[in-house]
């Protein structure tokens, strides 16, 4: 299966290399390099290339190149999935998962991919596990670690590899049993210049932190699961039950997990909570423009919307742009052409408004198409879908937990995703 | 909002299906508690000063464990940068007896990355793996194999071999799944021990574990992926497995199980191709079974079905690698349904790359079932932020999702693409235009007519595409057009894509008559500017200038001649070739052969219109979601999908005996007997003159006799000539019918018994029942010793329901051992045992039992399916304990499945003096399947069997001891009554059963 793996900075710089069956040269990879310098941004190299002798699988993230090497058939997506899994996994250990970090740990990455392989083949990718075997460095483990001589690598085999619950471990103890759900939704729709919904509907994530001591078996209920029209699982959740009963009855991993996601497809669902109106437009003589955009809140359904901020991707030709808004900050980025409107809150008394002019390269052509608009923002305490969890049950422990939903804000992690013609929607809406 | 509810659960097969307070079910090898690594003093952490390679050496041979580990970090952080650190072998290799397991860890790490290059220096390790091979610790058994597995030294493959065979049949499922690996690293180091490993994977195909099953089916496919036969006695057990194997796993699995299908069973599709779209779509609606059952005479294999039922959870599985190949195994049986699709959509919203390959599949899927996608059409919608090969997928699956109904907003959304600020994107998205447009005629003019207007596009890419793309759509139906051709012709004087200038070119040549004014002039201009033209418009030039020469020689024979002399002497011999042939060919002169004649009629023949495909036209060749499709060319090792067969091969290759192979050796003689029965009973349906009937036992013949191939049994059938019969009856159990033929002809029956006076101690019936998984329930633990009375020494036990690994008849239990005392206790065994009738495997001596630590053991006892206590004697260094364990009767029993038919049939035949009954009482919240279900597994270990009433539940289980069928059934009646009933052959047993049952099902 998995032959080796190099991690390879945006640079070119090939910082790890690991192989699992006998070793093969670096220089396999001058064939990404060659891709690279086709592909006009590190997102374009095509995740599968075909070289002579070896097949390359890779994996953009986080600035770095995850390539597998791989000598016979295999599902890319396997591969695929479990690059990201081992980010995933440097992620969870390091805090972030960047060549700085992965060079500073480099003997721990070493031996969580010795663990997560056996001749390219997935041995243990649990987070549980893994921590059980190998624990994450923290300074002050550092520290006792040099003085005492103990080590980081755990002596026995995590029983949770035995069980057919390898995601839990055995024996958890926390003095505060509690357990969060986060409901994550994002709407992805497109928009036409007009303002009418061309595309629509709702991704949704339910995070999770749970800390229970012991064996708990968990069962979470919705007040409407008939909505989610698509979902996938965790490998905790039972299926069959979620058939028959549409609950989560799950035993939970240790920590933070995905538990499910879910898509909603709900083209005539979604109502749209703001509107915009844009007002771009080149002169034919002279070289200038002229830009105006308004932005205001539609069906809120009572509550407020935060965080608004617009981008725009300018035409090349577009040298500058002199503008005033009544709300927020706008800048404009010259050498990349962006232009980022950030507004904040917006409230029914006060119309944000962003206008002003822009001047072009003096003799370039005017530019034939509008510049396409991308909206972030964000609605606390309201899942857009109407999805809502109706209760938590706990079995198989005596305690009684704390149990709730934690209300979180993170920023659209998803990156601006969606757009067209003049209009794009994607914020993230928590309860 | 959140509180407690009242109890849950389910009662199936697996975590999957279980509910109820559960533990993890730890199957433990023998295992002694972890030795706490040396600890040695704080030398290294205020030694920042060396930081050179020389001194690594030096670490390396000083007796300080934090300054060897401190090098070895520095060695493997060299590794890691593929910088060379070979020269440190001999003294890296020195510590690998370390007793620190991260050094250890750290010199396995630095051992495979360089025993290829240092073989004899390698050598020096491997006692240090041969002991570790020993070691009770599982873990460092396992990675012991890992090491000495990974190492690539060909003299040490005996000794590899030794080892995996050795740890095949492990204790510990961890360390066989190593054992898995290590096969697959042994063949690719050594093939010609080929035949000894499949040997082994035949082995441990057999395993239960969920842990094993993956590794094991990975290493079939790379060792013997054409060995399907190994497969067919597993094959239920896969599939039953599947939910719980680990995602990986899952992956290897369904992709072997797809293969294995598509040999053995019958296309699901097949009469369905004929009826066509009609069809296909009643079934988008239904489920899987229900399609299979209602709308065809077709009978799916309950194989088949299996395999279906056990891969539609995985389509919700959160690794797409899982559910995309889970819908691979519902695709490859072609019963598509929505909830394909909606996974297959849904799937495009994750990871890029994962996108990529999905899309490639559907992109795939989309040319032969548009159906499929087209209410999803707007997700593949391009967004600008999509990275530049997703945006070309997502173009090439909306062009082949294109019809006459959608065709408009596919057109709509086209011309946004077309605007777009990307401009290599622009022009994909005009071929993507023109190859509607010739897909779709009714459109043919409205796109020509936007690909006209696009010519006066201010970017020169996607006017050069347009130009090549209405050459392409002008072919299909030139007469009307030479407007365009004007039109294009003006254009050549701005264009300076070759590409674009060849096109125009070779539209004036070949439309020529139609433009007699503007194609002289074109090659006057093109003349000009030949020598600075790139080559593909080189030769256009020519071949314009030819075929002028040939319809207007008047106008244009001194400038084609001046073109000719300039090609004879152009640096590119593919022009001076071409320029040759020209000449000879149009220019009349003595030499000129008979061709010239034809010049006309070959160079202006009419040339069919190009057809513009889709580039995944011919990918369905290769499965989807491989790497040889997502690159369309064959990947080394790729495993090609064989067409369903016509005729279904013989199913009862499958069948599973009870009898394992090991018992099969130790009892020769009854082997022999059964043997023998099987060829009597063989012989005598031969005889008689049924011929249906006649062909069913030879396959289970072979499969019991020889293990016999696939192939050599299906040509059995094959060859008996009753192809149709066969067919028309395959949805019946083989064992069913055995069972009606055993039933209805006195003489076979007299045969069996005698066989079975013969010493065929299994019952004929009960070998085709699989025993099952059992359901899981939480462990009860029993007291087998009180510390008190064990001084200091404290036993409990369990039955984790697992069979039992020393013997088929034997039940395993369980044992922990804790020392309570504040000495360590030493060399703890089990002493005498008795009574006579029952055996007991012991557990390995343990030699040291530390103060307050604790172990478990498992031990097996055949109790003979009686609940007589097993007793035997505890003894430790100093004492001597008499302990003695009491099974419950529920604990004698195996689960078995069966059908509900076969319950019905057996408990038929399971009458009188064999059934008892009780009508009882049971509370209010039993009234439910499941906690019924739950209750009855709770006290017995017994597979449910599917019941198709809600109101009768059935349970079955065979003897652990004698393997005879023990069959339970409660039928809820009004009023909080039940009836209880229970078959056996043994009745003392069953009605033991039933009393513990009574007693569960009235608590409440």
């Amino acid at each position: 299966m998995i032959h080796s793996l190099f991690l390879v900075s945006t640079a070119g710089h090939i910082f790890l290399e690991k192989h699992w069956k006998s070793v093969i040269s670096r220089s396999v990879c001058d064939y990404l390099f060659e891709a690279q310098g086709k592909a006009s941004a590190p997102e374009n190299v095509p995740p599968v290339i075909a070289t002579p002798h070896h097949y390359l699988i890779s994996v953009y993230r986080d600035r770095i190149f995850f390539v597998a090497v791989i000598q016979t058939e295999v599902p890319p997506l396997f591969v695929i999935e479990f690059l990201h899994r081992v980010a995933e996994t440097f992620q969870d250990y390091f805090g972030e998962c960047s060549e700085a970090s992965i060079k500073d740990n480099v003997v721990i990455v070493y031996e969580l991919l010795e663990e997560m392989l056996d001749n390219g083949f997935p041995l243990a990718t649990e987070a549980n596990i893994l921590k059980e075997m190998i624990k994450p460095p923290t300074i002050l483990r550092s520290v006792v670690n040099t003085i005492t001589g103990s080590s980081n690598v755990g002596g026995t085999l995590p029983t949770g590899q035995l069980s057919n619950i390898p995601w839990r471990r055995t024996g958890v103890k926390y003095t505060n049993n509690e357990a969060y759900f986060d409901v994550v939704e994002e709407i992805d729709a497109i928009l036409d210049k007009s303002g009418t919904v061309v595309f629509a509907e709702i991704q949704g994530v339910i995070d999770a932190c749970v800390k229970l001591s012991g064996m708990p078996d968990l069962t979470l209920s919705f007040v409407n699961p008939r909505l989610l029209d698509d979902v996938s699982f965790h490998p905790c959740v039972r299926f069959k039950r979620w058939e028959a009963e549409r609950v989560l009855s799950f035993i939970p991993p240790d920590g933070n997990f995905r538990l499910m996601s879910y898509h909603v497809n709900a083209q005539n669902l979604v109502a749209i909570p703001v509107y915009v109106k844009q007002n771009v437009s080149f002169f034919e003589t002279g070289s200038s423009g002229r830009l105006d955009i308004t932005v205001g809140p539609k069906q809120t359904m009572g509550k407020t919307i935060e965080d608004v901020v617009i981008t725009v991707h300018m035409p090349k030709v577009v040298l500058n742009a002199n503008l005033t808004t009544n709300q927020g900050t706008s800048t404009y980025d010259p050498v990349t052409k962006v232009l980022v409107w950030d507004i904040g809150k917006l409230n029914q008394q006060k119309v944000p408004n962003l206008k002003g002019s822009l001047s072009l390269q003096s003799g370039a052509p005017r530019p034939d198409e509008n510049p396409t608009l991308n909206i972030d923002l964000r609605i606390q305490q309201l899942a857009i879908s109407g999805l809502k969890v109706n209760r938590l049950n706990m079995f198989g422990e005596k305690y009684k937990p704390f149990k709730g939903v934690k209300y979180v804000t993170k920023a659209g992690n998803a990156g601006p995703q969606r757009e067209q013609r003049s209009t794009f929607f994607c914020w993230n809406l928590f309860e | 909002m959140w509180s407690g509810a009242p109890s849950m659960s389910t009662n199936n097969l697996s975590y999957n299906e279980q509910g109820g307070g559960a533990e993890p079910a730890v199957e433990l090898g023998q295992e002694s508690t972890p030795t706490a690594s040396g600890s040695t003093a704080a030398a290294g952490l205020f030694s920042t000063d060396f930081k050179k390679n020389e001194d690594l050496k030096e670490m390396l041979e000083s007796n300080k464990e934090s300054l060897k580990l401190e090098a070895m970090k520095r060695i493997v952080g060299l590794i890691a940068k593929g910088k060379n650190a070979s020269e440190l072998f001999p003294a890296v290799v020195k510590n690998v007896a370390s007793k620190n397991i991260e050094l250890k860890k750290l010199v396995y790490v630095y051992l495979v990355r360089y025993a290829e290059e240092q073989q004899d220096l390698a050598l020096l390790s491997i006692s240090t793996f041969q002991r570790a091979l020993k070691d009770p610790n599982q873990l460092i058994r396992a990675s012991a194999l890992r090491v000495l597995s990974s190492i690539r030294v060909p003299i040490i493959v005996p000794i590899m071999m030794l080892a995996i065979k050795e740890a095949a049949t492990d204790l510990s499922p961890y360390v066989r799944k190593t054992a898995a690996h290590a096969i697959q690293k042994l063949y690719s180091l050594d093939p010609e021990q080929k035949e000894h490993l499949i040997e082994v994977i035949d082995k441990l195909l057999k395993d239960k574990s969920t842990l094993v099953a993956g590794s094991v089916v990975m290493a079939f496919e790379e060792v013997c992926p054409d060995r399907i036969d190994l497969i067919h006695k597993n094959y239920r057990k896969l599939c039953n497995l599947l939910v719980d194997v680990e995602e990986w796993g899952q992956v290897v699995i369904i992709t072997m199980l797809t293969r294995y299908a598509r040999t053995q069973f019958l296309s699901p599709w097949r009469e369905v191709g004929c009826l066509g779209q009609v069809c296909s779509k009643a079934f988008y609606d239904s489920d899987v079974e229900k399609e299979k059952a209602d709308s065809k005479p077709y009978m799916m294999d309950p194989d088949h079905r299996l395999l279906l039922r056990n891969t539609k959870p995985l389509l919700q599985s959160r690794n797409t690698a899982v559910s995309v190949l889970a819908q691979q195994g519902h695709s490859a049986a072609e019963s598509r349904n929505a909830l394909c699709t909606r996974t297959r959509t849904h799937l495009t919203e994750r990871h890029q790359e994962v996108q990529y390959i999905v899309l490639q599949n559907i992109a795939t899927m989309s040319i032969q079932r548009k159906g499929m996608f087209e209410p999803f059409l707007k997700s593949f919608y391009v967004r600008s932020t999509d990275a530049t090969h997703i945006k070309t997928l997502k173009l090439e699956i909306l062009t082949n999702l294109a019809t006459e109904a959608n065709i408009s907003t596919i057109l709509r959304e086209f011309q946004t693409y077309v605007k777009s600020q990307d401009k290599q994107f622009a022009a994909t998205t005009i071929q993507a235009i023109g190859r509607c447009a010739t897909n779709i005629s009714e459109i043919t003019d409205t796109c020509l007519n936007g690909l006209v207007l696009l010519l006066s596009n201010r970017d020169e890419t996607v006017v050069a595409e347009c130009v090549v793309v209405i050459k392409k759509l002008l072919q299909t139906q030139p007469s009307q057009h030479s407007d365009i051709i004007k039109h294009m012709a003006k254009l050549l004087d701005n264009i300076t894509v070759p590409m674009a200038r060849a096109s125009i070119l070779w539209l004036i040549g070949e439309y020529c008559e139609r433009v007699p004014k503007i194609a002289p002039d074109v090659l006057r201009k093109v003349a000009k500017s030949f020598t600075s033209e790139e080559d593909i418009v080189k030769l256009q030039t020519l071949n314009l200038a030819a075929k002028l020469y040939l319809t207007n020689s008047k106008q244009t024979k001194l400038l084609t001649q001046y073109i000719l002399n300039l090609g004879k002497y152009d640096q590119n011999y593919d022009i001076r070739d071409r320029t040759r042939f020209l000449r000879q060919l149009i220019v009349p002169n003595e030499k000129s052969g008979a061709l010239s004649k034809y010049a006309k009629r070959i160079l202006l023949a009419s040339k069919p219109a190009p057809v513009l495909e889709s580039a995944f036209k011919d990918r369905d060749r290769f499965q989807l979601g491989t790497l040889s499709h997502t690159l369309n060319a064959k990947a080394s090792g790729y495993l090609e999908l064989s067409d369903w067969p016509t005729v279904a091969p013989d199913q009862s290759v499958r069948n599973v005996e009870v009898m394992e192979p090991q018992s099969l050796e130790r009892q020769p003689s009854t082997r022999g007997s059964d043997l023998f029965a099987y060829h009597l009973l063989v012989l005598l349906c031969s005889d008689s003159d049924d011929a249906k009937e006649k062909k069913r036992p030879k396959p289970k013949l072979d499969s019991v006799s020889s293990h016999s191939k696939a192939s050599s049994s299906s040509d059995n059938t094959a060859s008996s000539g009753s192809e149709s019969e066969e067919d028309t009856d395959s949805d019946s159990e083989p064992e069913q019918k055995k069972k009606k033929k055993l039933s209805s002809k006195p003489q076979v029956r007299q045969i069996l018994s005698f066989a079975l006076n013969c010493g065929c101690k299994m019952c004929l019936c009960v070998t085709a029942f699989q025993v099952s998984s059992p359901v899981f329930v939480p462990p009860k633990s029993h007291e087998l010793l009180h510390r008190m009375s064990g001084k200091g020494l404290a036993v409990s036990y369990h039955f984790p329901r697992q069979p039992c690994a020393y013997s088929h008849r034997m039940v395993s239990v369980q044992l922990t051992l804790t020392n309570g005392r504040d000495q360590p206790l030493e060399d703890i065994c089990v002493g005498e045992a008795g009574p006579p009738g029952i055996a007991i495997h012991r557990f390995a001596t343990i030699e040291r039992l530390q103060p307050e630590a604790s172990i478990t053991v498992s031990m097996g006892i055949d109790f003979n399916d009686s609940t007589q206590a097993a007793n035997f004697q505890l003894c430790t260094k100093t004492d001597q304990f008499s302990v003695s364990i009491q099974p419950a009767v529920g604990e004698l029993l195996m689960p078995v499945t069966m059908t509900e038919q076969d319950f019905l049939k057996e408990q038929g035949q399971l009458t009188g003096m064999n059934e008892s009954s009780v009508t009882i009482t049971i509370a209010p919240d039993s009234m439910s399947s499941q906690p019924v279900g739950r209750k009855v597994v709770s006290v017995a270990n017994m597979g449910v069997v599917p019941s198709s009433q809600n109101s009768i539940h059935r349970f079955a289980a065979k003897t652990v001891s004698s393997g005879s069928l023990v069959l339970s059934s409660v039928v809820l009646q009004e009023a909080s009554t039940a009836k209880l009933v229970v078959n056996t052959e043994k009745t003392v047993l069953g009605s033991v059963l039933l009393r513990e049952l009574k007693t569960a099902l009235s608590q409440g």
